[in-house]
């Protein structure tokens, strides 16, 4: 962690890819669950809940969050890159920024296994 | 033949020898503006740069989704808490904001992608395509804008 936290392992080709296939399974999530918001005129609690108990929702809603996780790690290391010149205070964004992204994914583990 | 300087690029006033024998070539300083108020911002570096900040909004707010989201499936009570809550016009503004940036950064991230692909990447596509983002993200804003009022 500490490797990728300095940036040792970035490698541009695979930021590159990381950052296109997150955006694509993102996309397609989004579509998929605005169009079902759009179509569904009110959305109650019974829909909602019922929604997420299917099997492939939690599947597709985990692929979505991991995405939206390796994206948001790419792309903020990015722009931390790029603007925070100080060398421990980018170290200390991006232990925090990497904290944050694994706090978002078990608080997102929680929540579908509770469903 | 390739030289490192690009010659025809620079302005040169004039070239002399002096009595030593040194060549002394005089370059006009060319003009510099980094004045961000006057700088000239061409469409497609305001779609960049606006991607970016969408980008970073998104991330902030991942906390706040999180928690809806969390909310919205624990219970019925919950559920209504929460769209009580969401109704307030203080929340919706709040939400019309993360919608907007979702809205923009995928029209931009969208643009990216098929500039990846070779589509639009020239300088009048380019410009054409970083146009058709804005009126798109305009309108899907104003779009989201009414459905959530
Ligand atoms: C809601 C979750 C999202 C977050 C938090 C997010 C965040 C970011 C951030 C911070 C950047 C870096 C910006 C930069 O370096 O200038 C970025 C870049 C990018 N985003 Fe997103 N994004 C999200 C969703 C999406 C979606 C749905 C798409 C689909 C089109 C997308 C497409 C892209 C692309 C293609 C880039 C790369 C731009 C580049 O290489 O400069 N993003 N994102």
């Amino acid at each position: 962690m500490v490797k990728s936290v300095l940036g040792v392992n970035h490698q541009g080709l695979t930021d590159w890819l990381v950052q296109r296939v997150s955006a694509i399974v993102m996309t397609v999530y989004s579509l998929g669950l605005i169009s079902y918001l759009v179509m569904t005129q009110d959305i109650d609690y019974t829909r909602w809940h019922a929604l997420f108990s299917h099997g492939w929702m939690k599947l597709a809603t985990i692929l979505f969050i991991v995405s939206l996780l390796f994206h948001a790690w790419v792309g903020m290391w990015t722009v931390f890159t790029d603007y925070i010149k100080p060398f421990v205070l980018r170290f200390i964004l991006q232990v925090l920024l990497f904290l944050s992204l694994v706090s978002f994914f078990f608080a997102s583990l929680m929540i579908l296994w509770g469903v | 033949m390739r030289s490192l300087l690009c010659l025809p690029c620079l302005d040169i006033i004039s070239i002399f020898e002096t009595v030593k024998g040194n060549i002394v070539v005089v370059i006009k300083q060319r003009p510099k503006n980094l004045n961000l108020l006057t700088i000239r911002f061409p469409v497609p570096a305001i779609v960049s740069i606006l991607h970016r900040i969408s980008g970073v909004i998104l991330y902030l707010l991942i906390p706040l989704i999180l928690w809806a989201l969390s909310l919205s499936l624990s219970s019925p009570d919950d559920f209504d808490t929460l769209h009580q809550f969401l109704s307030s016009p203080l929340m919706k503004l709040l939400m019309w904001g993360f919608l907007s940036a979702f809205i923009y950064h995928f029209f931009a991230g969208i643009r990216h992608l098929l500039m990846d692909i070779h589509i639009g990447d020239e300088l009048k596509s380019g410009r054409l395509s970083a146009q058709i983002t804005i009126v798109l993200s305009a309108v899907f804003i104003l779009l989201a804008g009414i459905w959530l009022w």
